[in-house]
């Protein structure tokens, strides 16, 4: 489950050595690590990320991930006007027999043939690459919109304010994340798009505020912050000028590693019954879940989708896990 | 140390009770409940009031909690409504729990059994095309939804190919006799060969699906960790020192670097419960997994209460068993 | 830890099993299939678990279909069909005014106990359930369902009382006569249980425990005169066995198990019996049909004996739907040939009424209503609601023998609603998660649901819909008909000649399709269930109440 792909290797500022182990902190440790990434003091950002940029360059690792990425957001932006037909048309609907022909087959014009309402499968894959990418974005947009107001407040104001936020933050991580997204979605009277984004969003709440909080601390004592502050600039112009925009590598980094994570819940969710059920929004989650059904007579309906959401996941997973490397100065060594 | 468990064991209390009020207005504020569930398509309003009113759920919910509370204390959970009705929600617990235990631990064995040797020879040939593969491999399992790999492996192995049975824990037929609820285990122990055969060859694959993530978890801590250590300066000098590789690999490496490990295996445990549930329902395997599952779609709240607390504190427990392991393998967390 | 030292611990774990090992006993039963003969076994897919095995307090089918082979009522009913026929009586006679049943019983049953039928058996069988406390009376669902009342406010009850009259005649009383009365008896709720079994294990000790009921003794130790005696239940492996009942009067089972085995997931359950693990399972996807037959299953298709419609709340926000002009133009908008074609299994029919034709009352006059889209436009214009919104739901986590997927039929209907310009607001809900309950508290101006029937009656159908004035899903409390329709049916339920009772239903049937039209009756259509290679003798039953005593499995198991 998604909780445990943020489980990767713990190393918390204090160099790893008196770790607390338990499931939360290993979580706020990845995190930190990530947030004190993109902001050494002893390099100019610029170079920094030149010089992330000259490894990643020769990292065919981050290559195929960043294509697989690129060609997604492509498709998802194109697509209504490359889909052959409409995602509502029902072209193959005279040819549906429950028992007959549940599912009709590729024939010219439908390359994919139809689904089991005679919609033009190929189309509604196309398609749904849009709804999976507004889903993805949306989500991890709303996540570090609250995961920045609440990081920011914290990192910036300090004292009994960042213990409270960083408190709840920190209960919320030790929570599992896709428990915490059904727990949500569960509660919808009416499951939509909307509540599955904000289940979704939700348990990206507390990864980016704590990424924000842990890099606003670190630019805090560093120069460039000090004297900004010693030329008497008003604090507001330097968190907004100065040390948010410093933040920005790690945030990156964090927003595409969510995304995939997204993604992968996002289906998880509508697997369980608590996805978008509107048909007219085709999206690759909900068009697997519908084809449970079909498992026998059409396992096709089934992997179409299934090996779109695994190629895009393991797009932006490959991408950020090597964006990571490159900004982490332990492995630049 | 006593003091050290004694006050993380307080702490579990607090936690646990704040989860139950937690669970509680969720459960309650979910949509439906149990009367539908029970009724059907007979439900009507005033029906509806009746098993309502028999059931107390018309009570406000301070009320319906403090008395959950009483009855909790004195260690009575209420009974089942619909997963097994009229069973005490603890019991029902307990008699799946040996199923999740099995499945997990066996899919546990397999990560491990894989993950440690994998990851420590992906950092070994650091850049090599093994660990190029092998992270490649990894991050594959990250994202395919572990719900997808169980229906692959179904597919494959049990409908297409026929190697492996389809679902469930054991044959029916087979007589076999109970006494762990384990039923590998208790094929062992009473001799019964073919129950345990049978048995083992249900558990291969949701075990197999079950461990993919947990795999590719263990994997990349014990790949990082390793590379870590080999960048230690101990282990320079113990090379400097003219220590053979395999020396310096059995006494110095594999040892400091199991420690992230241990802290890992240990923080898995909570995943492998969720996607138990994920697993267990893919093939019917009759485990705490299914019975939240069931209990979720026809909301029988005990049930739920009870294995949603269980699993807290089973949690809490198994990471506090980590962290004192951690303290007997590090005597430096002692000191804190 | 080092290696070594977890090694060593792993090792005394070993011994320490190995010597927990030698007081274990293995506690099979070496006499393989006891003392019944071997006749192979019969294994079942069922998709749930039984909720307990005293019919009287079950609600759901899982519990039925398992308890109905163990039990029998003193009616019965005729394989393959929903028509009554004697089982544990031999015939009945009413008196004249309907409200005395005289049941002349069979004399060489007994109970899996060895204790007698017989009419005193019987009597303390009524009196058993009529006679409940609290919390029996909630958990006595069906009893409730069907008799109105229990003991404690006796009045209301349409049971009255039981006499035996003779070691093998039996009169009840009932408060007046109804369509349902005695076909009602066959509810496996209302089967014939030893009362001395009942005694031992307690069997009226039910209580509310928390937010549930606890159960006693006796419904884990059911005991019947049927075909089947009760084995055990392995929660451990969700299966259930029953043995052949070798002193049954009747023909002995052909199969000397009979198993249950738990398979939640449709898919899993088509899957294990290709594996050849299960001989059957009900319900089966009807796009698996012909894949199941190509394989050399065998699919057993049931005559339809339910109805799916979609229901409108009359008494709700919806200001449109109260002028029949719109729901008219409704009719007309939906292609119901179309959907039935193309979503609902073979065998499926459009409706024309809320009942399907074996029973009694069936209109055989009316036509459904005709898909005409134009005509469709017009009525909505003339009415002025073009481009009326209509919040319109359907169950999500629910597959029912009238609609096997209510997702795809729901689509059908909103894209014919939107084709005559109605503005469709999706809403959906889980069956359990808020779907019935909306529907009943009238949230959704448009719903699809169903009924199963329960027994060959025309109020089971209709009496159920409209029969209740206050509180009905249709809201008919909102309209100036809703009160007539209700005293229309409840009238003509009382008529005791048969055959003007079903001239009165068939009246009733005609002014709901045209003068009142609160809701439109969609389609009937075939619940299916399927068996493997080399299983003989199942009768499909249009209740879904299959009697397995028949079925024989070549070769065993």
């Amino acid at each position: 489950m998604s909780e445990d792909r943020d489980g990767r290797t713990p190393t918390p500022p204090d160099g790893g050595r008196a770790r607390r182990p338990s499931y939360g902190q290993v979580r706020r440790d990845r995190i930190d690590a990530l947030a004190t990434a993109g902001t050494v003091d002893d390099e100019p950002g610029v170079s920094l990320i030149r010089s992330a940029w000259k490894r990643l360059r020769r990292n065919p690792i981050f290559l195929l991930g960043a294509a697989i990425t690129l060609a997604f957001i492509v498709l998802a932006i194109i697509s209504p006007w490359i889909a052959p037909w409409d995602v509502t048309a029902r072209p193959l609907l005279d040819q549906v027999r429950p028992q007959t022909n549940p599912v009709p087959g590729p024939e010219p014009g439908h390359l994919l043939g139809g689904d089991d309402r005679g919609r033009d499968l190929f189309s509604r894959l196309l398609v749904g690459s849009r709804q999976t990418l507004i889903v993805g974005v949306f989500a991890t947009l709303f996540g570090l919109a609250g995961g920045i107001t609440l990081g920011t407040v914290a990192g910036a104001i300090g004292g009994w304010v960042d213990s409270l936020v960083m408190r709840i933050v920190d209960v919320m991580l030790s929570v599992p994340s896709l428990l915490l997204a059904f727990t949500i979605a569960s509660l919808a009277r009416s499951p939509s798009q909307w509540t599955l984004i904000v289940a979704i969003a939700v348990i990206q709440v507390p990864i980016f505020a704590r990424l924000l909080r842990g890099s606003m601390l670190a630019q805090r004592g560093s120069d460039h912050v000090l004297a900004a502050r010693s030329l008497g600039v008003r604090p507001r112009a330097i968190v907004f000028r100065h040390m948010l925009p410093n933040s920005l590598g790690p945030v990156i980094v964090q927003a595409t590693l969510s995304l995939a994570v997204a993604i992968i819940d996002a289906a998880a969710l509508s697997f369980l019954g608590l996805g978008n059920p509107d048909q007219r929004q085709p999206e690759w989650g909900q068009m697997l879940g519908l084809a449970q059904k079909y498992i026998s007579e059409a396992p096709h309906l089934a992997f179409y989708p299934a090996g779109c959401i695994i190629v895009v996941a393991l797009g932006f997973t490959l991408m950020g896990e090597s964006l990571r490397e490159a900004l982490d100065p332990k492995t630049r060594r | 140390m006593i003091r050290f468990v004694v006050r993380r064991l307080l702490q579990m209390c607090v936690v646990v009770l704040v989860l139950s009020m937690l669970v509680f207005a969720w459960l309650r504020s979910l949509p439906g409940g149990p009367v539908s569930a029970i009724l059907g398509e007979r439900q009507t309003p005033e029906r509806r009031a009746a098993l309502e009113a028999a059931l107390g759920l018309d009570q406000p919910l301070p009320v319906q909690y403090l008395k959950f509370l009483e009855r909790a204390l004195q260690g009575n959970f209420g009974v089942s409504t619909k997963v097994l009705p009229g069973e005490d929600a603890l019991q029902v617990f307990l008699d799946r729990l040996p199923a999740t235990i099995e499945l997990s631990f066996v899919a546990m064995v397999l990560a491990i059994a894989l993950g440690i040797p994998l990851g420590y020879l992906a950092a070994r040939r650091r850049g090599s095309v093994i660990d190029n593969g092998a992270v490649i491999f990894s991050l594959v399992g990250i994202a395919v939804p572990v719900f997808f790999t169980a229906f692959l492996l179904k597919y494959f192995f049990a409908v297409e190919w026929n190697l492996l049975p389809v679902s469930g824990r054991q044959s029916t037929g087979l007589d076999a006799t109970r006494i762990t609820g384990m039923f590998v285990l208790d094929g062992i122990l009473t001799r019964e060969w073919d129950a345990a055969w049978d048995a083992i060859k249900h558990l291969i694959l949701p075990a197999v699906a079950l461990a993919t993530i947990p795999f590719a978890v263990i994997f990349r801590i014990t790949r990082a960790a390793v590379l870590d250590v080999l960048d230690e300066d101990y282990v320079r000098t113990a090379e400097a020192k003219g220590l053979t590789t395999r020396v310096i690999r059995a006494r110095h490496v594999l040892r400091n670097a199991m420690l992230p490990v241990v802290t890992t295996i240990g923080l898995q445990i909570g995943g492998l419960l969720a996607g138990a549930v994920l697993t267990e329902t893919v093939f019917s395997f009759r485990g705490v997994g299914d019975a939240l599952a069931t209990a979720f779609r026809d909301k029988d709240y005990p049930v739920l209460q009870v294995l949603i607390l269980a699993a807290a504190v089973i949690y809490v427990l198994v990471n506090l068993l980590v962290d004192i392991a951690y303290a007997v393998i590090d005597p430096r967390i002692r000191t804190r | 830890m080092s290696p070594r030292r977890t090694m060593a611990t792993f090792t005394a774990a070993i011994l320490a099993g190995a010597a927990l090992a030698g007081c274990a006993e293995s506690q099979r039963d070496d006499e393989s299939g006891g003392g019944n003969g071997d006749d192979g076994t019969f294994v079942f897919g069922a998709a749930g678990a039984p909720e307990m095995f005293d019919p009287f307090y079950a609600t759901d089918g899982e519990t039925f279909r398992v308890t109905r082979q163990i039990f029998e009522g003193l009616v019965g009913i005729k394989p393959g069909t929903a028509e009554i026929v004697p089982e544990l009586a031999t015939d009945w006679e009413p008196n004249d005014d309907g409200t005395e049943w005289t049941f002349n019983l069979r004399d060489d049953v007994k109970f899996q106990d060895g204790t007698d039928f017989n009419a005193e058996a019987v009597c303390a069988n009524f009196e058993r359930m009529f006679d409940q406390n609290e919390a029996g009376q909630t958990a006595g669902e069906y009893w409730g369902y069907v008799m109105g009342s229990f003991k404690s406010d006796a009045a209301n009850s349409l049971y009255q009382g039981c006499e035996a009259a003779d070691d093998y005649q039996a009169v009840i009383s009932i408060s007046g006569p109804t369509s349902g009365f005695p076909t009602m008896l066959s509810l496996a709720s209302l089967s014939m249980q030893s009362p001395t079994a009942m005694e031992e294990g307690d069997a009226n000790g039910i209580a509310a425990e928390g937010e549930g009921f606890s159960f006693p003794d006796y419904a884990d130790n059911p005991v019947g005169t049927g075909p089947f005696t009760f084995g055990d239940y392995d929660e451990a492996n969700g299966t259930i066995t029953l043995k052949r009942n070798d002193d049954y009067y009747g023909d002995k089972a052909g199969v000397s198990e009979l198993v249950f085995r738990v398979i939640p997931d449709e898919s899993t359950r088509r899957q294990e019996l290709e594996a050849g693990s299960i001989n059957g399972y009900d319900l089966p996807n009807p796009v698996d049909w012909a894949g199941l037959e190509s394989d050399g299953n065998d699919v057993e298709i049931r005559d339809a004996f339910n109805i799916l419609y979609l229901g409108f709340n009359l008494d709700g926000n919806n200001p449109e739907l109260k002028d029949p002009k719109v729901r008219q133009a409704l009719y007309h908008a939906l292609n119901r040939d179309q959907l039935v074609q193309t979503q609902l299994p073979e065998g499926a029919t459009v409706a024309t009424q809320f009942m399907p034709d074996t029973v009694s009352g069936y209109n055989t006059d009316l036509e459904p209503y005709a898909y005409d889209p134009e005509e469709a436009k017009r009525l909505l214009s003339e009415a002025g609601a073009e481009g009326m919104e209509l919040t319109f739901a359907y169950p999500t986590e629910v597959s029912r023998p009238y609609m096997p997927d209510p997702e795809k039929i729901y689509e059908a209907l909103r894209t014919d609603l939107e084709a005559v310009g109605v503005k469709v607001n999706v809403k959906t809900a889980s069956w359990n998660g808020g779907y019935l309950d909306n529907v009943t508290a009238g949230r959704y101006d448009a719903y699809i649901l169903g009924w199963t029937g329960d027994y060959d009656s025309p109020f089971n159908f209709i009496g159920t819909f409209f029969g209740n004035l206050k509180e009905n899903d249709f809201g008919t409390k909102g309209m100036p008909w809703g009160k007539q329709l209700a005293d229309d049916l409840k009238s003509a339920d009382a008529i005791v000649d048969e055959d003007e009772r079903a001239a009165a239903f068939e009246k009733v049937n005609q002014q709901i399709m045209e003068d009142y039209l609160p809701g439109l009756p969609i389609s009937h259509s075939p619940p299916a269930l399927v068996v493997g290679p080399g299983v003989e003798g199942v009768e499909p039953s249009p209740l879904t109440a299959e009697e397995f005593d028949s079925v024989t499995v070549e070769g065993g198991q």
